[in-house]
C-alpha cells in the first residue's frame, strides 16, 4: 500500500487541516484559484508591526493543495511579512517532503501564492511577476 | 445472418507503438480516449509520406508534387464525406479542430442569423466548445440561450426539449454524446423537433463519429463537428459538415487566400465551397492523416468498434459499482452510452486519484471535462473520467479496479 507523493502526514493534513476556518480579527484577506484544476485557497492573516500574530486559511480542492496550505499557515504564524516574500517553492517541497512532479506542482504552490498576495496587499506594493506566475 | 465480427484486442494493440511502452514500470494503460486517441502505423505512416515524398503547397501548383498532395488532401475529403454519408464531398470542410468547426458555424451563420429576442437552445451537458461561442453569438445580438437539462440517469429531459424549442428558437445544439456522462442522446428526434419550429439543428459529433458509425442525412442534421484527433487521426484537422444549401447562403469565416474566386480592390467573389471556408494553407499532412483514419476505423466496421466498446463499458460498470463509495455518473445501460465512464471515488478529489493511477500507469482525465454548466448541475467539483477504445481490455479493467481498490484504502487511513 505505498503512494510516493500520499504520504501519511499529507493525508493527515488533508483530513484534520491545522488553522482551518475564518479568523474573525484577521486585518488582511487574499483568496485565488488554479483555474486548471478549479483549486481554491483562502487565507486570513493578522499582521501586527511587521509580523504575523495569527493565520487561517479555507479552501477546496485536492489533498496537495489543501495539505500545503495549512501546512504553511503553521510555518508562516510568528514570521515576518519580509520572510513571507522571501519563501520560495522549496520552502513547500520541505513542508510536503516530498516533489509532487511538474503537473501537481502547482497544487503545491497555490497555498504560498495566496499567502504571499495577502502580504503584498497588506503592504499595498504591487504584486511580483515571480508571484503570479507561481500557480 | 451475417456473422458479427468481433475484435481481437492483441492483435489490435499491434497497430499503436505508442501502447507497448511502460509507465511507472507498468504497462501503460490508456483510457483517456475521450480527451485524445492513440494512433495506429498506418496514419503515423501517413503523414510521414506525405512529408518524405510529396510534401507541396495544393490546388495552385502545377508541377507533379503539388498534383499528388492535392489528390491525396482531396481523397481525405472524398473519404471523411463517405465515412459520414453526407450527400457531396464540398459539404465536408477541414477545420483545425470541433471548437473551430462549431465557431465556424456560430460565426458566420450564427451572426447572420441570429437576432435580438431569438432563443438558442443547447442541452446542460455540453462541452465548452459547443456553449461559449453561443454564448457570444448570444450576448453579441441581444439572443438569449436556453439548456435541456437532464435526468437522473444522465439522460436528456425529452418533455423539455419540446417545452423549450418554439418560434422564436433559430438554432439546437446538441452533444450527440456527452464528452462526461457518455450519454448517447437520441439526436434523430430532437434534430425533428427543431425542425418543426422551423430552427436548424446542430450535433456535436467529438464524441460519436470516434466511436459509433454516425449518418449525417439519417441524423437530418443541418451541421455536424468532430475532430481528427479523438478518432485516430492527428491532432490539427477537425471537421464541419454542413448541408450544401446552408453553407452556400453563409458567409465565409476566415478569409484571405485559398478561399478566393477574384480578388479585385473594389470587391472580392468567393469559391465554391468546400473552399470558401478554408482560408490560408490548410493542414494537408493531417488531413492525409485522417483519410488514414478513417481507412483504418472503416477496415474494423464502426459497428464493430461500438460493440467492442459497449462490451469493454458493461464489464467496467458492473466492476466500478462494486467499489465501496464510488458513484458513476450517467447511464448504467450499456445501449444508451459510449464507453466514457465519469466517476468520484467517496470524497478523493479527482486530481489525487489521477495522480495515485499514474503510479500504476493508468491514464485517466480528471477535473470539469470542459463541462462546467454539467458539473454545477451535478453539484460536484470535478470527476475522473475513464474512456475506451477499441485497443482497451478488460484486464486493463481490472487493473483499473485494483488501482481504484488501492487508492480507497490510502485515503481511508
Amino acid at each position: 500500500m505505498s503512494s510516493d507523493i500520499y504520504k501519511d502526514i499529507i493525508l493527515d493534513y488533508y483530513r484534520h487541516p491545522r488553522n482551518n476556518g475564518d479568523l474573525p480579527d484577521a486585518n488582511v484577506r487574499a483568496k485565488d484559484s488554479n483555474p486548471l484544476c478549479g483549486d481554491i485557497i483562502e487565507m486570513q492573516l493578522k499582521i501586527g508591526d511587521g509580523k504575523i500574530s495569527d493565520i487561517r486559511f479555507k479552501g477546496k480542492g485536492c489533498a496537495i493543495s489543501q495539505a500545503s496550505a495549512s501546512m504553511l499557515t503553521e510555518a508562516a504564524k510568528g514570521k515576518t511579512v519580509e520572510e513571507v516574500k522571501a519563501m520560495e517553492k522549496a520552502d513547500v517541497l520541505d513542508l510536503l517532503g516530498i516533489d509532487p512532479g511538474p503537473t501537481r506542482i502547482k497544487c503545491a504552490l497555490l497555498g504560498l501564492k495566496v499567502l504571499k498576495l495577502a502580504v503584498y496587499l497588506h503592504l499595498g506594493q504591487t504584486v511580483t511577476e515571480e508571484v503570479k506566475r507561481l500557480v | 445472418m451475417v456473422e458479427k465480427l468481433t475484435i481481437n484486442a492483441a492483435r489490435i494493440r499491434e497497430d499503436f507503438p505508442i501502447l507497448k511502452q511502460q509507465v511507472n514500470d507498468k504497462p501503460l494503460i490508456y483510457f483517456d480516449n475521450a480527451a485524445t486517441s492513440q494512433k495506429p502505423n498506418n496514419v503515423i505512416d501517413a503523414i510521414s509520406n506525405y512529408y518524405r515524398h510529396y510534401n507541396a503547397n495544393i490546388h495552385r501548383g502545377i508541377h507533379k508534387l503539388a498534383e499528388e498532395a492535392t489528390v491525396a488532401h482531396e481523397e481525405a475529403r472524398e473519404k471523411v464525406a463517405k465515412f459520414i454519408n453526407a450527400k457531396q464531398t464540398g459539404e465536408i470542410i477541414f477545420t483545425r479542430n470541433a471548437t473551430e468547426a462549431l465557431n465556424l458555424v456560430a460565426r458566420s451563420w450564427g451572426r447572420a442569423n441570429v437576432g435580438k429576442g431569438d432563443k438558442i437552445v443547447l442541452t446542460i451537458m455540453e462541452h465548452h466548445s459547443n456553449l461559449v461561442p453561443w454564448q457570444l453569438i448570444a450576448k453579441e445580438k441581444g439572443a438569449t440561450v436556453e439548456y435541456v437539462e437532464i435526468d437522473e440517469n444522465g439522460e436528456l429531459r425529452l418533455d423539455e426539449v419540446h417545452e423549450l424549442i418554439d418560434d422564436s428558437t433559430k438554432i439546437v445544439c446538441v452533444a450527440h454524446a456527452s464528452n462526461v456522462l457518455g450519454t448517447i442522446n437520441p439526436v434523430k428526434d430532437i434534430g425533428r423537433a427543431a425542425h418543426r419550429a422551423g430552427a436548424l439543428f446542430l450535433v456535436d459529433a467529438a464524441q460519436s463519429v470516434p466511436h459509433m458509425p454516425v449518418n449525417v442525412r439519417d441524423i437530418d442534421c443541418d451541421f455536424a463537428a468532430f475532430s481528427g484527433h479523438k478518432m485516430m487521426g492527428p491532432t490539427g484537422i477537425g471537421v464541419l459538415y454542413g448541408k450544401a444549401e446552408l453553407l452556400e447562403g453563409m458567409p465565409p469565416f476566415l478569409s484571405g487566400g485559398e478561399m478566393i474566386k477574384e480578388v479585385h480592390t473594389t470587391g472580392t467573389t468567393w469559391k465554391d465551397l468546400p473552399y470558401k471556408f478554408e482560408a490560408g494553407t490548410p493542414n494537408i499532412a493531417g488531413a492525409i492523416g485522417l483519410g488514414a483514419a478513417v481507412d483504418y476505423l472503416q477496415g474494423i466496421g464502426m459497428e464493430t468498434v461500438l460493440d467492442h466498446e459497449k462490451e469493454i463499458s458493461r464489464y467496467a460498470l458492473g466492476r466500478m459499482k462494486e467499489i465501496e463509495g464510488l458513484v458513476i455518473y450517467g447511464p448504467m445501460d450499456v445501449d444508451h452510452r459510449v464507453g466514457v465512464i465519469s466517476f468520484n471515488l467517496g470524497d478523493i478529489h479527482a486530481h489525487d486519484l489521477a495522480s495515485i493511477l499514474d503510479e500504476d500507469g493508468i491514464a485517466i482525465r480528471s477535473g470539469h471535462q470542459c463541462a462546467q454548466p454539467l458539473m454545477e448541475f451535478l453539484r460536484i467539483p470535478a470527476t475522473s473520467r475513464a474512456s475506451f477504445y477499441i485497443y482497451n481490455t478488460k484486464q486493463e479493467v481490472d487493473v483499473l479496479v485494483e488501482a481504484l481498490e488501492k487508492a480507497r484504502k490510502i485515503f481511508a487511513r
